[in-house]
C-alpha cells in the first residue's frame, strides 16, 4: 500500500470516488450496455436462439419497413401515445386541481385514487377483460342486456378494443399523476395568488396565467413519463388480448407486442432487435425532446 | 491431544473417500416437462418405477409453466445447462436437430425398424439419416365432447355423426335470451384453440381438399377451393346459422367446463381436467363425418430427447431412462393417468381402450389422422385466426379471406425452408 500514502489528498479523494463509482459503472456495463450493444448487433444478424449467429446486413430492417404489420402496430402504438397521454393529463389534473381544494376526508380520497396504481397490471387487466366479455359473463355487456340494449363489442371489435384497453390503463396511472401534479400546485406559492384575488382577476384567467405557467416543469415531466409508458405500453394488451395477442386483426397490438411475439412465438431474434432497435430510437427521440423543452425555461 | 486430531483427520478422509465413491456411481440426470398436473404426476410414477429398478441413477424432474416452457428449453439447451432428457413438441425437433442440440438414439438400443413396426407411422418424421432423434410417449387426437345434461334436456339421443347434423344438433342446443344475446352455445368455436387444427386437417379434407402439398410446404388449400368451401361453413355456424359465438365466455373449453356449450371439439389432454369437473356430465364422440363420408382427424405429440448437455455416464442413464419412458409399460401409466393414447398400436389398440367410451372415439380417430409438419405453428394458427376475423368483422367473404391466408401462410413457410 506504499503508493497509497504517497498520495496527496485530492488523488486520495479521486481514488475513493472511482471505487465508489466502480460498482454503479461495472454494473451499468454489464447490465445496460453490453446486452444494448449485443440487441444492436444481434439487429444485423440471424439467429433462432439455438444455432449460430449469421450475419444477414440490413435484410431485418428491410423486412421491417416492407411488413404491413408493423406500420400497423407502428400506428397503433402512437395511437397509445396521442391518446393515453393527454386524456390522462387532462383527468388527472381536473382531479388534482379540485382535491387540492377538497378539505374533507382528503387523505382518504387521495388514498383511492392511489389504490389502482399500487394494483398489479395482470390483475387488474384481467378484471376488466372479465368486465368487457359478451353476456352470459361480461359486467358491463349483462348491465347493457338487462336494460335491453344491444350488447357492445368492447374487445372484439377493432374500432373499440384499442380505446378499451386504453381506458384501464389510463384509470391505473391516474393515482400517480394526481400526487405529482398536487405536489407541482402545493409548490406554487400563494403569493400570486394573494395579488391576483387583489386585482380583481377571474378563476379561468388565474388557472390560465398563473397555474398552469407555474406548472409547466411538473406537465413536462409528466409528458415525458406517461410518453414513455405509453409507447411501451404491453401487459394491459397482452393480458387483455391473450387469446388472439394485439388482436382482433393486430388493431391493439403495440410495437412492444410485436417484438415479444417476433422473440418468443417465432424465435426470430435477429428481426426482433431489428425492431427493439426502432423502439429505442423512438424512445430516445422523445427523452430528447424533453431535455430540449426543458432547457428552453 | 495429536491423536485427538489424527482420528478426526482419519475420520475425514474416510468420509471424502465414502462420498467420492459413491458420487462415482450414483449418476443424476434432469428431465424437463412443461407443468400440467396430470403430466407431472405421470412422471413422478415413472421415475419412482425407473429408479427402483436402477438404484444407481436419480431422475430430477423440473417442470415449467408452459408459456415459459418453450423459452426456457431453448436458452438453456445452447448453453449447455438444463435437461438431460427433455420433452419437445414435435413441431420444435427441426431447430434442435440443426443446432445440433439432440443427440440422435443409437440404433442399437432403438433399432429403426422395430420403432416403424411398433409405433404409429406418423412417428416417422422423428427420423433423420436412419437413427431416430427422439421419440414420444403419448400421441393425442381430437374428439367432440358432448354435454349430456343439455343433449338430454334438448331430446337428443345421439351425437352428430356428419357435419349436417352436427349443425342441427347445434341448433336445438343453442339458447338466447330476451334481446337475442346468446347465453348457451350448441358448439363453441375459436380458431385460437383447436379450431384451426379441426379446419385445417379435417374440415378442408372433408370438402374435398388437400390442405399442403410437397410435405407441407406448399399451402394448396387456396387452389383447390376446399379451403374457402370449409371456412364458409365454420363461419356460418355463426353468421347463418347463429349457434355459437367466437370468444364465448372467453375461452371455448371454459363454456364447456361451465356447462354453457351443448359440444366442444378438443383433444385427449383434455380429459383430465373435465373429469375434475363437478357436476358435468359429458360423453365424447369421434368426429363428424363430411358430406361424402370422409372422416379425418388430426394427431400430434410431445417427443423426449437426450441433449447434448448428457455425456458420459449421464448419456447411458438418459437413454435408459428414455428407453424406459417410451416402453408399453409406460404409456399405459400415462394413458391411465393423462389420458393420453399410447404412441404404440399395440398398446393402444387394445380391445380394452377401443372399448372404453372415453378414450375409444379419440383412438378411432388416431387410425386415421394427420399430423400437420407446422414451421411456426403459432404463425400458422394467427393466419387462420386473422381469417374468421375478417369474414366476422371486416364482412370479406369466406373466398377472399381465404386468398389472404394462403398468401401470408406461403409466406412463413417459404421463409422458414429457404435456409
Amino acid at each position: 500500500m506504499g503508493w497509497y500514502a504517497n498520495l496527496t489528498i485530492k488523488q486520495k479523494q479521486v481514488v475513493w470516488a472511482w471505487t465508489f463509482l466502480s460498482l454503479p459503472i461495472l454494473f451499468y456495463c454489464v447490465i445496460r450496455f453490453y446486452p444494448t450493444l449485443n440487441a444492436i448487433t444481434l439487429s444485423f444478424q440471424d439467429w433462432n436462439l439455438l444455432g449460430d449467429r449469421t450475419w444477414n446486413g440490413l435484410d431485418n430492417y428491410g423486412k421491417l419497413f416492407a411488413d404491413p404489420v408493423f406500420w400497423k402496430v407502428f400506428k397503433n402504438t402512437f395511437v397509445y401515445l396521442l391518446l393515453g397521454t393527454p386524456v390522462s393529463l387532462v383527468f388527472s389534473f381536473i382531479v388534482a386541481y379540485h382535491l387540492d381544494k377538497v378539505r374533507f376526508m382528503h387523505g382518504t380520497i387521495r388514498a383511492l385514487y392511489f389504490l389502482p396504481f399500487m394494483t398489479s397490471t395482470v390483475a387488474m387487466a384481467w378484471l376488466w377483460r372479465w368486465f368487457y366479455q359478451p353476456v352470459p359473463i361480461g359486467l358491463f355487456n349483462n348491465a347493457l342486456a338487462s336494460v335491453g340494449i344491444p350488447q357492445f363489442p368492447f374487445l372484439s371489435s377493432t374500432t373499440w378494443a384499442l380505446p378499451s384497453i386504453l381506458a384501464p390503463a389510463v384509470w391505473a396511472g391516474l393515482g400517480f399523476q394526481i400526487i405529482i401534479f398536487m405536489a407541482g400546485l402545493r409548490a406554487i406559492p400563494q403569493t400570486y395568488y394573494e395579488a391576483a384575488r387583489i386585482d380583481g382577476v377571474g378563476p379561468w384567467t388565474i388557472l390560465w396565467r398563473i397555474t398552469l405557467p407555474l406548472l409547466k416543469p411538473t406537465i413536462v415531466f409528466l409528458v415525458v413519463l406517461s410518453s414513455i409508458g405509453f409507447l411501451r405500453i404491453f401487459d394491459q394488451v397482452f393480458n387483455m388480448t391473450s387469446n388472439n395477442p394485439g388482436g382482433p386483426l393486430n388493431s391493439t397490438k403495440p410495437l412492444v407486442l410485436m417484438i415479444y411475439e417476433t422473440a418468443f412465438d417465432s424465435f426470430d431474434m435477429g428481426y426482433a432487435a431489428a425492431q427493439t432497435v426502432v423502439l429505442f430510437i423512438i424512445l430516445l427521440a422523445v427523452s430528447l425532446a424533453q431535455l430540449y423543452i426543458m432547457r428552453d425555461k | 491431544m495429536k491423536s485427538w486430531k489424527n482420528k478426526l483427520l482419519g475420520f475425514a478422509s474416510g468420509a471424502i473417500f465414502a462420498l467420492s465413491a459413491g458420487s462415482s456411481w450414483a449418476v443424476e440426470i434432469e428431465y424437463w416437462q412443461y407443468f400440467f398436473e396430470a403430466r407431472v404426476k405421470a412422471i413422478d410414477t415413472l421415475i419412482e418405477k425407473f429408479e427402483a429398478e436402477n438404484p444407481d441413477i436419480t431422475v430430477k424432474h423440473t417442470t415449467f409453466p408452459y408459456a415459459d416452457y418453450r423459452t426456457k428449453v431453448a436458452a438453456a439447451i445452447p448453453a449447455g445447462e438444463g435437461p438431460d432428457v427433455v420433452q419437445l413438441f414435435y413441431g420444435w425437433l427441426n431447430d434442435y436437430v440443426e443446432a445440433e442440440l439432440i443427440t440422435p438414439l443409437p440404433t442399437d438400443m432403438f433399432p429403426p425398424e422395430q420403432i416403424e413396426a411398433e409405433f404409429f407411422p406418423m412417428v416417422s418424421a422423428m427420423k433423420r439419416d436412419g437413427q431416430y432423434m427422439a421419440l414420444p410417449t403419448a400421441v393425442r387426437s381430437l374428439a367432440l365432447f358432448y354435454n349430456e345434461r343439455l343433449f338430454e334436456e334438448a331430446g337428443i339421443e345421439n351425437p352428430p355423426a356428419t357435419l349436417d347434423e352436427l349443425v342441427e344438433v347445434a341448433k336445438k342446443l343453442t339458447k338466447k335470451d330476451g334481446s337475442g344475446n346468446i347465453t348457451q352455445v350448441g358448439i363453441t368455436t375459436g380458431m385460437n384453440a383447436q379450431d384451426h387444427h379441426w379446419w385445417r386437417e379435417v374440415l378442408t379434407r372433408q370438402f374435398g381438399g388437400e390442405p399442403y402439398t410437397d410435405n407441407y410446404r406448399n399451402v394448396n388449400y387456396d387452389d383447390d377451393g376446399s379451403g374457402a368451401a370449409a371456412l364458409k361453413w365454420y363461419t356460418d355456424l355463426q353468421n347463418v346459422h347463429g349457434v355459437t359465438q367466437a370468444g364465448f365466455m372467453d375461452e371455448p373449453q371454459a363454456a364447456f367446463k361451465a356447462g354453457r356449450a351443448g359440444m366442444h371439439i378438443d383433444g385427449s389432454f383434455r380429459i383430465g381436467a373435465l373429469e375434475s369437473t363437478r357436476g358435468l356430465k359429458w360423453g365424447v364422440a369421434e368426429l363428424p363425418a363430411g358430406p361424402d363420408g370422409t372422416k379425418s382427424n388430426y394427431s400430434s405429440y410431445w417427443v423426449n430427447a437426450v441433449t447434448s448437455k448428457a455425456d458420459g455416464e449421464k448419456e447411458e442413464a438418459a437413454k435408459k431412462f428414455l428407453a424406459f419412458i417410451t416402453s408399453d409399460e409406460a404409456m399405459q401409466i400415462w394413458l391411465d393417468t393423462v389420458g393420453e393414447l399410447p404412441a404404440k398400436p399395440s398398446a393402444a389398440l387394445t380391445d380394452a381402450n377401443k372399448a372404453d367410451p372415453v378414450f375409444g372415439p379419440f383412438i378411432e380417430g388416431l387410425g386415421y389422422a394427420k399430423t400437420t409438419i407446422f414451421a411456426e405453428e403459432s404463425g400458422q394458427r394467427q393466419v387462420l385466426m386473422d381469417a374468421t376475423q375478417r369474414i366476422f368483422l371486416e364482412g370479406q367473404t369466406a373466398e377472399q379471406a381465404i386468398a389472404i391466408a394462403a398468401e401470408e401462410e406461403q409466406k412463413i413457410l417459404d421463409e422458414y425452408y429457404e435456409e
